[in-house]
Order: structure tokens, then C-alpha cells, then sequence
């Protein structure tokens, strides 16, 4: 198992540390990972990304060209990125930001309202991890309960409460996908 | 070895160290390197050394000069703009033979340039950087692992020969996140004794230790240049370091150290999978130069691939250890910009049409 996947879009919607959990989580059963996050100007208020290796072998490069997967939360990420998955491989997007669908047909594409179901369960910041779980139940890298030891770890323990919520929104994205 | 973490670059660097025991780090905040700083501002105090932000790179290496003179275990770091504000200091630390171990997490240039990656300050590392003949002992990590592993080689090496070593990463390799172990590292062990040179103090009328880099009279700064001159034979001799992959059977030979080293290693896989023999060379001492192994390689490449961040540096010393024996070709990308893996491949294929396999 090799799966390499960019996730982008805007500052402060998660996407970095989306990534960064997924990583963990990776790392905690034993997988091969890398995780390279974009650090540049567009982290002061433009589109932010992160690059996310998880492997049974070795990493070689975490600098990569093209992408299994494409998880897109705004529009310019889109249109920075759609081009830029393999064939055959998926691109998930969050439908409530994106309003100009992709449009290629040789890959698997996935429009999840997760800011609409963040809302109606309660916490608009659990929208990326609705997202984690839409594209987990597709390609179920690590478990569920990987992902929970990973967010014990990545969140600060000041945030711990946040800890259920996190994982109702895991399990929600998970059943939104078909 | 310890159980693993997931960490940047940076922090796992700056861990390495206040685990090899360093007890002072002198330094500036500056991106993409200030991860290291910060982690050394929360972490080295509480664990038995002195953390110290200076107002200025200039500062810091000076600190880094007097903490080193007293026989203590000392590092910097800083990123490219800040590495050329501390030449002076290091070429006076080079001359005076003090040990220190140095970081710069390079940064596109010239100027205040960009804060994405690079590899534009190959010369200005392997080369001396600032005034003189001098030398610094070069490594170049391509993970978070080296990032950490490199740290208890540096410390061991610029006690061993008395010189400035510095560790040459890159902003990719400071900001990322992989999984690292720090492996045992016991303080004690590793321990040199510089008390017969060290300026803490005269007691019981010992000789007088002086430490200076200002020598008025000529034979004696001859002697002084032919000393350190027999000294850098010697590092060359000793501690050349690389990684070979896949060079046995290869035609094309890339060579390429730290971030692009990686994205070289993509392009192997890439080119293998189109049955072409691709290996790779990889330098993890800057200097020494691993030029005798180059050499060696030559004999039996087709063609040689230096893949860098930066307009063509470390290609001059491919050239100067090969000579016309083959052909060397580069390519690069400069200002921030990464070599992807499918453009190294394309350079693959030119040059094989060109060397005519």
C-alpha cells in the first residue's frame, strides 16, 4: 500500500492538520509516513496545503508530481489540483465552498457537503475531519481508532472535551460517502 | 534506539541536540528554521542548558565563539541571510579551532530571497563561507531521521578535530514531518577532555591558554594555515560519508545530496520501472567530498545526473572528481523551487540519447 494525497484549501479550515492526524495515525500502525505542509505566504491568509505519504515501504521522496487522492476545500485548490491527480485515482471536495464542480471524467470524484453537516452537529471545525471520514470509508488507510489516538496526540490536551465530537464527525463523514 | 515520534525537521534536530548534551544555544529567530529555536527557548533550560536569543545573528555567533572557548558543548542555528551575517565569526572560530556545531536550514536566495527551500548555499558552505582558508566539516541530512542523527555526528566530530561543523538542511527538511527515533546516546561516553586548551580560568600557575584568531607575524600564521591545511587532509581522509543506491548495474548515475537526494530517489523508482538503470550517489559529507567513490563510479556510468536546488554548484566538484572521464549533465531549480521527480526523469532520457545507450 502506497497512497500519496495533497490536501488544500484555505487557512484555518483544518487542512494542515487534517493531515497532520492522518500522518499520526499512520505512524502509530507502523506505516511509512511523510508529511510536508506548504509554509509560504499563502499560510498568512490564502490557500494552505499539505502533502500526506503513508506506506507499507519505505518514502522516497516527499516531493511528488501527481496524487492518488486530491482532498479540495475551496475553489483555487481545485483548480490548482484537479490536473494534478493520477488517472484513475479520486478527488473529494467540500460542495458547499467548491461552486464550480471538476470536471474530469478518468478519475473517481466525491462532492461532500461537510460544512452544512459540521453545522448540524454543532461545530463548524469538525468539517475536516467529516471529510477524513468520507475519504477514509473510500480508502480505509488507518482505523478509526488509530485516527482518535492520533487526535489525543495532536490536540492539545486543553482541547481534549473535543475529542467525541471529533470522532461523531469522523463516523458522520464516513456514512456520507456511497 | 527510543520509541518513534512524529516531528519536523527542526524539532527533531533541536532534540537531537539538547539530548547529545549541548548546554548552550546561542541564536536569532529566522524562517524556516525558528521551530528550532523555539524548541531549544521551551525545552533547553529546564534540561540543564542555557538558552540565549541574541539581538542578532552577529551576536549569536559571538556568544557561540566565547561559550566554545570555555570548553562547552555550544551550537546556532539560523537560515541563509542569518548564515552569511555569521561568517566573520565563523571563519575567526575556524581559525582559533573551536568546536561548534552550526545550522543553516537554507532558504531560496540571494538576498532575503524567499523562505521555500533550496540548496544555494552549497558553496558558501563547502568553500569556507567567510574570509581565508578554512574549512567547515559539511553534512547534509535528507530526513527527520538524519536531522537527528546527524546532530550526535556533528557534536562527535567537531570535538574530535577541533573545527566547526555544520549541519546543511534545507526549509523542506525543517518543516516537514516524518516519523523519527532518537537513538542511545550516552553524554558521558562521548565526552572530550579540551582542558589543556580551554579558557576557564588559571589556577595552580598552569601555562597560560590563549584563544585568538590575530596572528601579526606571518611564519606564524603560515604555520597556522599549514596546520590546519594537514588537518583538513586528514577529515578527508577519515570521514568521507555516502550512501550508494543502486549503482551496481547502473548506466545513468544521479548525484544529489539532502531534499533533492529524494526526489531523485522517486525519479529511480520512476525510470526502473521503464528499465532504465538509474543508481544514485548521494554525498552526506558535503566536505569531505566523497570524490575518490565518484572516481571509482565513473569507470563504469554511462552518464552522470547532478540534480540540485540551485543553479549548478556541487556539479563543479562532480566535475573536478571526474574530470572528462564522462559526461555530466545538471539540472536544477532555483529560488524555492523543488526538482519534481517527472522532470528528473525527462533529464534521464535526454541523456541517455545523448550518451547513446
Amino acid at each position: 500500500m502506497n497512497e500519496e494525497l495533497i490536501i488544500a484549501g484555505f487557512g484555518g479550515q483544518g487542512v494542515l492538520s487534517m493531515g497532520m492526524t492522518l500522518a499520526y495515525a499512520g505512524m502509530v500502525e507502523d506505516k511509512q509516513i511523510t508529511w510536508f505542509p506548504s509554509y509560504g505566504p499563502e499560510m498568512r491568509g490564502g490557500t494552505a496545503n499539505c502533502t500526506v505519504i503513508v506506506s507499507d515501504t519505505i518514502v522516497s521522496s516527499p516531493i511528488i508530481s501527481t496524487y492518488d487522492t486530491a482532498i479540495v476545500l475551496n475553489q483555487p485548490s481545485l483548480e490548482k489540483f484537479e490536473s494534478k491527480v493520477k488517472p484513475g485515482g479520486t478527488l473529494i471536495y467540500e460542495s458547499n465552498t467548491v461552486l464550480n464542480p471538476p470536471t474530469r471524467k478518468d478519475i473517481t470524484v466525491y462532492a461532500i457537503p461537510a460544512a452544512i453537516e459540521a453545522g448540524k452537529i454543532g461545530n463548524a471545525k469538525t468539517m475536516n475531519m467529516i471529510i477524513l471520514g468520507a475519504f477514509l470509508s473510500k480508502k480505509p488507510l488507518v482505523s478509526v481508532k488509530s485516527i482518535m489516538e492520533a487526535l489525543s496526540k495532536v490536540l492539545p490536551e486543553r482541547n481534549h472535551h473535543l475529542l467525541p465530537i471529533n470522532e461523531k464527525a469522523l463516523k458522520l463523514g464516513m456514512s456520507l460517502i456511497k | 534506539m527510543g520509541k518513534k515520534l512524529l516531528m519536523k525537521g527542526n524539532e527533531a534536530l533541536a532534540e537531537a541536540a539538547i539530548r547529545a548534551g549541548v548546554k548552550g544555544y546561542f541564536g536569532y529567530p529566522i524562517t524556516p528554521q525558528s521551530e528550532l529555536l523555539e524548541y531549544m527557548a521551551t525545552n533547553l533550560d529546564s534540561r540543564g542548558g542555557v538558552f540565549l536569543q541574541a539581538e542578532s545573528e552577529v551576536a549569536a555567533i559571538n556568544m557561540v565563539y566565547g561559550a566554545s572557548g570555555t570548553g562547552t558543548r555550544v551550537m546556532t542555528s539560523t537560515s541563509s541571510p542569518g548564515f552569511s551575517l555569521m561568517q566573520e565569526g565563523i571563519s575567526y572560530m575556524a581559525c582559533a579551532e573551536l568546536p561548534c556545531l552550526l545550522v543553516n536550514v537554507v532558504r531560496g536566495g540571494p538576498g532575503l530571497g524567499t523562505i521555500q527551500p533550496s540548496q544555494g548555499d552549497y558553496f558558501q558552505a563547502v568553500k569556507g563561507g567567510g574570509h581565508g582558508d578554512y574549512k567547515l566539516i559539511v553534512l547534509a541530512p535528507n530526513s527527520v531521521q538524519e536531522m537527528a542523527d546527524l546532530v550526535y555526528l556533528g557534536f562527535d566530530l567537531t570535538d574530535k578535530y577541533r573545527n566547526p561543523v555544520l549541519i546543511l538542511a534545507d526549509g523542506a527538511l525543517g518543516q516537514m514531518m516524518e516519523s523519527v527515533e532518537f537513538p542511545e546516546y550516552n553524554v558521558e561516553e562521548h565526552f572530550v577532555d579540551h582542558s589543556s586548551w580551554t579558557t576557564v580560568g588559571r589556577e595552580n600557575g598552569r601555562e597560560q591558554h590563549y584563544i585568538t584568531s590575530l596572528h601579526l607575524l606571518s611564519e606564524k600564521m603560515e604555520e597556522i594555515n599549514v596546520h590546519l591545511q594537514d588537518k583538513y587532509k586528514k577529515i578527508q581522509e577519515n570521514e568521507t560519508r555516502f550512501e550508494s543506491i543502486q549503482t551496481e548495474d547502473a548506466d545513468i548515475l544521479i548525484v544529489a545530496f539532502g531534499l533533492s537526494s529524494r526526489s531523485s530517489q522517486k525519479a529511480l523508482e520512476l525510470a526502473r520501472e521503464q528499465g532504465l538503470k538509474v543508481g544514485i550517489l548521494r554525498p552526506i559529507t558535503l566536505f569531505p567530498f566523497p570524490s575518490d567513490e565518484l572516481k571509482h563510479l565513473a569507470n563504469s556510468v554511462k552518464g552522470i545526473l547532478v540534480v540540485e536546488m540551485n543553479a549548478g554548484q556541487m556539479v563543479e566538484d562532480v566535475r573536478l572528481a571526474v574530470g572528462s572521464n564522462v559526461p555530466v549533465d545538471f539540472y536544477g531549480r532555483m529560488g524555492g523551487m523543488i526538482p519534481q521527480p517527472d522532470e528528473i526523469v525527462d533529464k534521464i532520457k535526454d541523456l541517455y540519447k545523448q550518451v547513446k545507450i
